[in-house]
């Protein structure tokens, strides 16, 4: 397949691998941000083509896993209602609040829809102008344009039926939180491409200055990742902390202007919670006051305030590559993928489950 | 930053979810804690396509499937076609020639005739094209918004032939792994319909009779350890639950695998594993090693299996696991549940 085997060749792989070895004199902590790169790299198996000494750190970028209960809690109420279509995608389902989940709402009579895109919501909005359609909004900066353009044609149009519930986060006031501990655990960063692609580069300068910590935005093929990689190792051996862009195809410099114009016109940062993190100020996007009659968060809410369950689970400090997964007392024993105490054991994704299949792959 | 103690934890449901019917885990879970505790019996615990039973000095295989697709038409086939092709697929895996088929059709209230009338037609279609007659039938229609269109559960009856025991149980480390063709094509052509989502190229259903390539296979001679049909969950699926069964494990080559450039990209695009996507006109089948390459030939040089592949072996130890690509290994998991594209 075109733009794709090119960057999965087992030739350029080992080269790539053979030159990170040779660079690596020292035990290095590199975290990847973005869960679709912990998910290439479980999919390629990539820690086997590494040195022992040289530890891949999963990060925080599932916008699954982040996202706060008390906004699945409210979408799940939401959802049961009668007269309301909740639509999200595919992946929202599993995601359990307090409560239950959307597969468990749907099975009891709510009306829940998995949609490929927002704008899909947005015509079901128009096919029904008697229901309320929520579109329930997660991700980072990169899905942030694309549910703009809903709300900001929702109201161009007049689907006054159309609403979102946002619990989008942003990346760098996460890796600031990640970074400011001074006993911090992670030597080096992959920043997420895709994201980039969107806000460019210039957000990730006063970070890698400030914490000394180089950052190397980086795509999801294997070799992306392994050249990612290979780039922050040099840096790292030669004591730089500087931003680098090995994802240049798709990343520039400034990222995409329209895209942020369309983001700035419909968003404003807010404070926000993340899941098994806690709040983080300025770390995520809200629909501004203009777009309020499509806010569901002012339609519907506010979101219930609830208390966390009680779990042995601490994909928390996992999530901000503090704890090892297989540090944890239950890894593997109390918590495996068939019985997960958390959602980084639940997918391929997850750290933890990640762990998992890698040392059972090792044995 | 509080403590790691909010994490996201998943939840027993108390009722039946969607997420149970995706033929993975959750499947296995479900049908575990209901029928299969249930009915407990010898034929049911061999985990097969279908049950065989001995009697009066006969082999006789039966196999029951119930058919729920949307939507009924799809690219390549609907769902009359769908489940007389399922229904002669599972008595196939047991190596058993299919005799007969019966049929129970549940329609909703308000379906069209004409709809009725082809799926009619294209079951009959595909029971005469290999020979195999619907014998017994039965028909039901339910109120207006309690069944979806219609609903067609099929029941087959086979005899095996041949002295093998083909079951999980038989696998052995050394044996070969063949995979009669590429992969997902039938999943991703009724996701594409389904959601009318628009790919490079119309992708068609590969639903398709497999009897005829099982049948080349004995005919050969071929020691056949297992064959299973590559329906929900996919390969991967199909792969996890034998080597469970067999207590062994299947090292595959990722590399060895066919899988269209059409149904590639689709998945790409969703965040599908191709491993996990349905077919309904492929199977694997596991034979001893030294007739692999035989076997190989057989099945290249029927209509059905021309694209067939030797794509790993069973050694020992458990699980599935696959050479990547680049070279490197991974695991192969049995997919969780229904197949739903991922945000990232």
């Amino acid at each position: 397949m075109k733009y794709v085997d090119e960057f999965r060749d087992p030739g350029a792989a080992r080269r790539l691998a053979d030159d990170i070895a040779r660079t690596t004199t020292r035990p290095w902590r590199v975290m990847e941000v973005c869960g679709g790169q912990t998910h290439a790299i479980v999919r390629y198996g990539l820690a086997e083509l590494l040195p022992p000494t040289l530890e891949l750190i999963h990060g925080p970028g599932c916008p699954v896993c982040v996202t706060p209960a008390a906004i699945l809690d409210l979408a799940h109420d939401l959802a049961a209602r009668p007269g309301v279509v909740l639509c999200t995608f595919g992946d929202m389902l599993r995601v359990p609040g307090t409560r239950t989940d959307l597969y468990g709402v749907k099975a009891a009579g709510g009306d829940v829809r998995v949609v490929y895109g927002p704008l899909d919501a947005l015509h079901i909005a128009e096919a029904h102008p008697d229901r309320d359609v929520v579109f329930l909004a997660v991700g980072f900066e990169t899905t942030a344009p694309a549910n703009a353009m809903a709300v900001y044609q929702a109201r161009q149009r007049g689907i006054g039926n159309f609403s979102m519930l946002v619990s989008h986060v942003l990346v760098p006031p996460a890796l600031e939180a990640l970074l400011a501990p001074s006993d911090r655990r992670l030597d080096g960063l992959l920043a997420a491409g895709h994201v980039c692609s969107v806000m460019g580069l210039d957000e990730y300068r006063p970070l890698a200055a400030r914490h000394a910590v180089p950052i190397v935005v980086t795509g999801f093929e294997p070799l992306d990742i392994l050249q990612g990689v290979a780039m922050c190792v040099r840096q790292l051996e030669a004591g730089r902390h500087e931003v680098e862009n090995q994802y240049a195809r798709a990343v520039a410099p400034d990222g995409n202007h329209h895209a942020r114009a369309l983001i700035r016109e419909v968003f404003e940062v807010v404070d926000r919670d993340w899941r098994g993190i806690g709040e983080i100020a300025a770390s995520g996007l809200g629909l501004r006051a203009a777009y309020a009659d499509h806010d569901a968060l002012r339609r519907f809410g506010p979101a219930p305030r609830v208390a966390a369950p009680a779990t042995e689970c601490l994909s928390g400090l996992v999530l901000q590559g503090r704890l090892r997964p297989t540090e944890c007392p239950a890894f593997g024993t109390r918590c495996t993928p068939d019985r997960p105490l958390g959602a980084p054991m639940v997918s391929n994704e997850g750290a933890c489950a990640a762990y998992y299949h890698h040392r059972r792959a090792a044995r | 930053m509080t403590d790691g103690a909010s994490c996201a934890l998943p939840l027993l449901p108390s009722l039946v979810t969607l997420a149970h019917g995706g033929g993975g885990r959750l499947t296995e879970q479900l049908v575990d804690a209901t029928f299969r505790r249930a009915f407990d019996n010898p034929a049911l615990a061999a985990r097969h396509d279908g049950a065989v039973i001995a009697h009066a000095g006969v082999r006789i295989a039966t196999t029951t499937d119930g058919y729920v697709v949307r939507p009924i038409v799809f690219p390549g086939g609907d769902l009359g076609s769908l489940a007389i092709h399922g229904t002669i697929n599972d008595l196939a895996m047991c190596g058993a020639r299919p005799l007969m088929i019966t049929a129970a059709v549940i329609l909703e209230e308000g379906v069209a005739v004409d709809l009725v009338q082809r799926i009619a037609g294209s079951m009959a279609a595909a029971a005469r094209a290999v020979g195999v007659p619907i014998v017994a039938g039965d028909t039901k229609v339910v109120e207006r918004g309690k069944g979806d269109g219609i609903y067609v559960t099929t029941t087959g009856v086979g005899v095996c032939e041949h002295p093998l025991d083909i079951q999980p149980a038989r696998v052995v480390p050394g044996d070969a792994v063949l995979v009669s063709g590429d992969l997902g094509r039938h999943g991703i052509a009724v996701m594409s319909a389904r959601e009318g989502l628009a790919f490079d190229g119309a992708i068609a259903s590969d639903s398709q009779p497999l009897w005829a390539p099982v049948a080349a296979l004995l005919e050969a001679g071929i020691e056949v350890h297992c064959l299973r049909d590559l329906t929900r969950g996919g390969l991967a699926m199909a792969l996890v639950e034998i080597a469970a069964t067999a207590r062994v494990a299947i090292e595959l080559r990722e590399r060895a695998l066919a899988v269209d450039p059409a149904v590639h990209g689709a998945c790409e695009v969703l965040g599908l594993d191709p491993l996990h996507v349905a077919n309904e006109g492929r199977f694997a089948a596991i034979v001893h090693a030294e007739h692999a390459d035989r076997a190989l030939a057989v099945l290249r040089a029927t209509r059905e299996a021309a694209g067939a592949v030797l794509a790993g072996r069973v050694a020992s130890g458990e699980g599935v696991t696959s050479t990547t690509a680049i070279g490197t290994t991974r695991v192969v998991e049995a997919p969780r549940g229904e197949q739903l594209p991922r945000i990232c």
